[in-house]
């Protein structure tokens, strides 16, 4: 079973506070900044007085324990099944990491276990070692600190050149790509991480900029209770922040998404038919209307 | 009356609010009539106590609305993953976990249960009012812990010897663990993991990310479990027709996952209507391995065959085994610069052909099980389908008439027309 004790943010807290103790840190500003670090809101209701009392005979009143360890637990079956499973999927190449170990090892799911129906096709080419090399170099520099100096092929597959800093790696599961978010160059906001020719760390610290920042838009659609609509739009759009609110006989759902991904927000919308409508802004619903004059000059019959 | 507690014992119960205040938001106290309002009092303090700032409220004419507001593209590490580290525990849990581990606190330690009794009352001795932990508490705590693969016991003679498990040494895999814990199934594992090296960091971040799975992750490893070891399961399945919850038993066959839908499917095949259907995996609860099955090969095949013409999670509709397939076609043009189109055609198609018919025009056919499955997919061309046939003439009809009510929705053209 996942939903263990073992796994708990309180075994958790409660081994970070015998580890303290054992270390004589026994104050009550450290134990309490384990709790709050480790587990809940209220769980400072609980942990540290528990303990205080002697419920949980791990420390006496005096803060003293019989406990001579740093408390540390083997890895559990099920650990070690996910981390065999995970050492099959084809991207963990990219991290050129050899997990060895758990040869005997019966994994928790195989790639035959799953299947994601809906990726797209033209994913990112994990076996090709140009592009792990680069995804190394990338990841390195974001851990480091470092800039980086890029070679990459355009949109139009022209050449080219850029110092930047890097901010973040992201996948998208759908795309089933990574892009990696750059600042300190003035046209180039994101890299796709396959289009890389070449790429390298440098040191000197030519520029900075601070990170990229989001421009959010917001959206509100006409939710329809009709054909299940409802659960699958709310479900649909559920990985953006948002804000559902019943009305008159329908929904209305306020939704915030980064403008850069408007167009693919216009076709997914356009993807619930008449059960969802554009109620504002009168941009975005221009952009459906524009589609659908297109579409009847189609001359679908 | 029992008083409130933080953790929980059981996470069913949760999980259906979670996502409730996750994916709808809507409701208020009121509305959650399934339960009583104690209850749910409890559970959005629960909630509150675990998510912090991801919970909002709004205020109604009918009432308080709780909900969970979380753009996942901007969090490095899934927020529900906490509600799957609340499990409760006993006084006496906790102070034996800890104490059986710094007696067994290398693999070279070998120790009988009357040794282990002895040592554990030498760590209690000097509290006020020590604990006392019989032969029969410890033993079966040390079974649990052999189950969970931490401690072994071997029998020497009559006596059974117990140490801890030999650790399996790890090179640095934080980077591993971080990206894995988000894009994996039942990746909650991965963030025990990074629980225990204490080593997260912020480098990933993850678009188009659903993050409610996380909620199913215990009913998703006992469904890899049954399928790794080829068993038939009894099961409880609430279905969006029925009130009470229904128990199937069936042979679990592959997971579906979605990346566009948010949704995750059990494909599995039920005996007694000899049939290969999907099940929604939230709507799943209590699995239970049965006996093993000679047939799992066998009806994986035969998933893997019927795959080629699945658009969605619909294998067949047909009890009687007759695969009926529907053939569905349509073109669409580009202007100029506009080869984008194709390759998007080309990129977001699970099956099936294109046709290019001139320089402007390309089709696009497949044959699949339920064509309606695609409907969604077909309507983000809309702007330039000037071709569509449908075998399904009902499919067909009802594609055509939602465009005409978008056109009179939007003004483009006025209803009746």
């Amino acid at each position: 079973m996942i939903f263990n004790e073992l796994y708990s943010a309180y075994y958790n807290s409660v081994a970070k506070i015998i580890a303290a103790v054992i270390d004589g840190k026994t104050d009550d500003e450290t134990l309490s900044k384990i709790v709050s670090d480790n587990a809940f809101g209220e769980s400072m209701l609980t942990v540290l007085p528990s303990i205080k009392s002697e419920k949980w005979q791990l420390i006496k009143s005096d803060m003293t324990t019989e406990l001579k360890h740093i408390p540390s637990m083997p890895l559990t079956l099920i650990q070690k099944q996910w981390l065999k499973a995970v050492s099959l999927d084809p991207r963990i190449k990219l991290f050129n990491v050899q997990i060895t170990g758990l040869e005997k090892v019966e994994p928790l799911f195989t790639p035959e276990d799953y299947f994601i129906y809906d990726k797209y096709g033209d994913g990112d080419p994990y076996d090709d070692e140009n592009y792990g090399e680069h995804f190394r170099t990338v990841l390195y520099a974001l851990k480091n600190g470092k800039n980086l100096k890029i070679e990459m092929l355009n949109r139009r597959g022209n050449t080219v050149f850029m110092k930047c800093v890097p901010e973040r790696l992201e996948y998208s599961e759908k795309d089933d790509k990574f892009r990696l978010a750059v600042s300190g160059n003035r046209f180039i906001k994101t890299v796709n991480l396959a289009r890389i020719t070449k790429c390298r760390v440098f040191d000197d610290p030519v520029f900075h900029s601070s990170a990229p920042k989001e421009k959010l838009e917001s959206l509100t659609l006409k939710v329809r209770e009709e054909r299940n609509t409802l659960e699958r739009c709310m479900l649909h759009f559920a990985h953006f922040e948002k804000r559902a609110e019943k009305a008159d006989g329908h929904y209305l759902l306020h939704i915030k998404f980064n403008s850069d991904d408007e167009p693919e927000m216009v076709i997914r919308v356009l993807s619930f038919g008449p059960t969802v409508e554009v109620m504002g802004p009168a941009s975005f619903k221009n952009k459906i209307i524009d589609k659908l004059k297109s579409q009847k000059s189609c001359e679908l019959n | 009356m029992s008083s409130y507690s933080e953790l929980i014992k059981n996470f069913e119960k949760i999980r259906g609010y979670m996502r409730e205040f996750y994916v709808y938001g809507f409701k208020s106290r009121e509305e959650y009539n399934k339960k009583s309002a104690r209850s749910y009092d409890d559970e959005r303090r629960r909630m509150e106590s675990w998510l912090g700032d991801n919970m909002s409220f709004v205020r109604t004419p009918e009432g308080k609305n709780v909900f969970i507001s979380i753009d996942s593209r901007v969090r490095q590490h899934n927020p529900f993953f906490k509600a799957l580290k609340t499990k409760s525990f006993t006084d006496g849990d906790i102070t034996l976990h800890f104490i059986l581990f710094d007696i067994l606190y290398s693999p070279e330690i070998v120790l009988s249960l009357p040794e282990i009794l002895e040592k554990i009352d030498g760590y209690l001795s000097g509290f006020e009012d020590p604990m006392v932990f019989d032969e029969s508490t410890v033993r079966k705590k040390l079974n649990e812990y052999m189950y969970q693969g931490i401690v072994t016991g071997e029998k020497t003679g009559r006596k059974m010897m117990y140490r801890r498990a030999y650790d399996t040494p790890l090179p640095d895999i934080t980077d591993i663990l971080n990206f894995y814990s988000e894009v994996a199934p039942c990746g909650v594992i991965g963030s025990f993991l990074l629980d225990k090296n204490g080593n997260k960091s912020d480098f990933f971040s993850f678009k188009h990310h659903y993050i409610t799975s996380a909620l199913d992750s215990d009913v998703l490893s006992m469904l890899f479990k049954a399928m790794r070891e080829k068993r038939v399961i009894t099961v409880s399945n609430i279905s969006r027709r029925t009130a009470a919850p229904r128990k199937n038993r069936i042979i679990p066959l592959r997971i579906f996952i979605s990346v566009q839908n948010g949704r995750q499917h059990l494909l599995a095949y039920q005996p007694d209507f000899n049939t290969i259907k999907s099940f929604r995996i939230d709507y799943l609860s209590d699995v239970k391995l049965e006996e093993t099955t000679p047939r799992f090969d066998e009806l994986r095949n035969d998933l893997d065959r019927m795959q080629a013409h699945m658009w969605g999670v619909t294998a067949k509709k047909n009890r009687n085994s007759e695969e009926r397939l529907e053939h569905v076609e349509f073109t669409v043009k580009i202007a100029e610069n506009e080869e984008h189109i194709i390759r998007r055609l080309d990129r977001e198609k699970r099956v099936g052909q294109i046709q290019k018919l001139d320089d402007n025009t390309y089709s696009f056919s497949a044959d699949v099980y339920d064509s309606s499955e695609m409907i969604p997919w077909i309507r983000t061309f809309i702007c330039r389908i000037t071709e569509l046939h449908f075998s399904n003439r009902a499919v067909e009809k009802q594609f055509k008439r939602d465009i005409k009510e978008m056109y009179c929705l939007y003004g483009i053209e006025e209803a009746g027309m």
